[in-house]
């Protein structure tokens, strides 16, 4: 048996594979502390070889775990396990909590090129998050609010901080929230659409992380791409569960 | 690395001694994190780790005793420069310190915030008072290579004595003629500051000199292409780091014995990492001492560097003067013919680099080009795209960086070279 987990900036998943079958699916927040989070989160996970990505992927070694670790980048490992959900899968665009990554694929499901943003968490997860406390809004209910929005106002500021101030100064117009709300969910799409051409957009495109739970920015990626993005039932396992496919191919060379 | 017999010196080199003690201990550091940390190090890499600890050290006090026996010290930021010349009048030229963050704050009260890291280094060590090579020069030469760096030299000239040197950003014959003119210009300074006339035969020695380091370095490129790679690519880097300001012929001579070493495990088939590693160029910005972050991070992530395009690599090394000239006039042809073969970034068009990149990609069998810019440095962030375009065509991965000195987005960038090296595997 192989456990995948990806330990994200925000939250970790762990998923425990017994040969093809998914056997045991896990997430928690990944905090301040995430070395406690990853003894949580592996309580009573008895496998052969765990497979470790995300930011955190250096945190889990054999000292650790008692088991045997491997780790990849979150690169890899989306490309992989987007591969196996969806085999036909030529681009991903995978938001999480503090990158965002864009990867295209060879036909073979290898990974041909990726972008990914730099420093700042501008476009990201974080940059919801962070915006979502502005409206006082749970980050899980943010798109759907905003989609309540019917014109979205233009946000110029890519960086956090100003795109906070200019929401605010919005605000203080008067200007209808959802529609300042829908404004922000753009700036996220205009980036990240960016990044996609970057890397030379194909079809099928799959959309996956944490912000594939965000029912607008699905909405506006679609209406400015002329494209339905593919989306993982559960998108946020995507890493997990590539790491886990990883494992399985170094255990069997090993 | 302090020695406390240095610190008259330095103190007399009006140093900031406390700032300069600072320094030492974090390159000394970052040293044995970087380098003396490696396994199966050649033992001609010695000789590097002892220039690199007494670079302010002995260096600095062979430079003292230099200028008491009357030879002037010239201090450069570029590969532009022709050491040629200062070498024709017994003069010693030396690179500047510009590869890490110091000083910072202050080189921004007269720097713009939005300046490469290199400028802002140079005006910083000037600035903090702990660049005992910058203290010692008795002229500094400038060069026009890019629009920061042009600037700058205006509020770096305040502080130190300074020479500039128009390099053309095309290569026109108008643009050769006023090369000349400015090769013509830097002899006559150098004349006059030394007291001494640049002969046929001083010029000669100059040209033979340089052109010996240059094939020195041209050996230790092929060589370090072999497989299994026989030396690191932060090795290398060291080595073209320190040929900025060690003695010519005691480096090339170094540098030789190290050349025979690497031979001697290439025919034995020893590699300093499996046959199977993925292979790197790294191209774009130079590199300055104590600049290693990117090379270390490629190297602790399952990659090698087995060439680098840059001034700090083969730019600098890969064509010489000719050396059949027998009057000056000749050999300063010679000369401005090899130094207009530079292909930086500041030239428009430059689709000779463009052409040597790829060559170097074919000749040293890379698997993946990572091309490094520091943030801010428009031309060759602009060369970025270019070169990536070129690279595809021969179906060469590349991954284009763009950092600075700091040492806040170590983490994005081991993340992103690793997914990187995955790619190429």
């Amino acid at each position: 048996m192989i456990a995948g987990i990806d330990i994200g900036s925000r939250s970790m998943e762990l998923v425990v594979l017994d040969g093809d079958k998914i056997i045991l699916k896990r997430k928690l927040p990944t905090t301040f502390d995430p070395a406690s989070q990853i003894k949580k989160i592996m309580d009573g996970v008895k496998v052969d070889l765990i497979s470790a990505t995300g930011y955190g992927r250096k945190l889990m070694t054999e000292e650790l775990t008692g088991t045997p670790c491997t780790s990849l980048t979150e690169i890899k490992a989306y490309a992989l396990g987007i591969s196996h959900l969806f085999p036909e899968a030529r681009t991903i665009l995978d938001i999480g909590g503090q990158d965002t990554k864009a990867i295209s694929l060879f036909k073979n499901g290898k990974v041909a090129k990726f972008e990914m943003n730099d420093r700042c968490a501008a476009g990201t997860g974080k940059f919801l998050e962070h915006l979502s406390t502005v409206f006082q809004i749970p980050i899980e209910d943010f798109g759907s609010y905003a989609l309540e929005g019917s014109e979205p106002l233009q946000i110029n500021s890519m960086c956090t901080v100003f795109a906070e101030t200019e929401a605010t100064s919005l605000m203080a117009q008067g200007k209808n929230p959802h529609d300042i709300a829908l404004g922000l969910h753009g700036s996220i799409v205009r980036r990240t659409t960016n990044m996609l051409n970057r890397v030379g957009l194909v079809e099928p495109l799959v959309f996956a992380g944490g912000v594939a739970n965000n029912s607008c920015v699905i909405k506006m990626l679609q209406d400015s791409l002329f494209i339905n993005p593919l989306i993982p039932d559960e998108p946020d396992f995507a890493g997990a569960l590539g790491a886990a496919l990883f494992g399985r191919s170094q255990q069997k060379i090993l | 690395m302090t020695q406390p017999s240095y610190k008259e010196m330095w103190e007399n080199l009006n140093l900031d001694i406390e700032a300069h003690d600072g320094l030492l201990e974090v390159l000394g550091k970052f040293y044995g994190d970087i380098y003396m940390s490696q396994q199966g190090r050649l033992q001609g890499m010695e000789y590097l780790d002892f220039v690199l600890s007494e670079v302010h050290g002995l260096r600095i006090k062979e430079l003292m005793d230099a200028k008491a026996q009357g030879r002037k010290i010239i201090g450069t930021f570029c590969v532009f420069v022709p050491e040629e010349l200062s070498l024709a009048v017994d003069a010693i030229q030396v690179g500047l310190c510009a590869g890490a963050d110091a000083g910072t704050e202050a080189a921004e009260t007269i720097v713009p915030r939005n300046t490469c890291a290199l400028i802002k280094s140079f005006i910083g060590f000037k600035m903090a008072k702990i660049c005992p090579y910058t203290e010692s020069c008795d002229l500094i030469i400038g060069e026009t290579t890019c629009d920061g760096k042009k600037k700058a030299y205006e509020a770096f000239g305040e502080m130190a004595p300074m020479h500039i040197m128009e390099i053309p950003q095309r290569k026109e014959a108008s643009d050769r003629e006023l090369w000349k003119s400015e090769v013509l210009r830097f002899k006559d300074e150098l004349e006059k500051i030394t007291g001494k006339k640049i002969t046929a035969e001083s010029l000669k020695q100059g040209i033979k000199t340089v052109n010996d380091k240059r094939r020195a370095l041209q050996r230790l490129n092929t060589l370090r292409a072999a497989t299994p790679t026989p030396i690191s690519g932060r090795d290398v880097l060291l080595i073209n780091q320190v040929s900025f300001y060690d003695d010519p012929v005691r480096f090339t001579q170094s540098i030789n014995t190290l050349c025979d070493q690497i031979e001697e495990r290439i025919a034995k088939n020893e590699g300093i990492v499996p046959e199977n590693t993925p292979r790197l160029m790294l191209a774009g910005c130079p590199m300055a001492v104590p600049n290693w972050k990117l090379p270390y991070i490629i190297e602790s992530s399952g990659a090698v560097v087995v060439s680098e395009e840059s001034c700090i690599g083969t730019r600098n090394t890969r064509d010489l003067v000719d050396e059949s000239g027998e009057t000056v006039e000749e050999m300063i042809d010679a000369i401005c013919e090899r130094y207009m073969k530079i292909d930086c970034a500041c030239f428009t068009p430059n689709n000779e680099r463009l052409d040597n990149i790829k060559k170097l990609a074919e000749e040293t069998k890379v698997d993946g080009v990572i091309h490094y810019s520091l943030m801010f440095c428009q031309p060759y962030t602009h060369e970025t795209f270019k070169v990536e375009k070129t690279l595809a065509e021969s179906e060469v991965p590349m991954l284009a960086i763009e950092t600075d000195y700091s040492m806040e987005d170590v983490e994005q960038l081991k993340t992103r070279v690793e997914a990187f090296v995955e790619m190429i595997s």
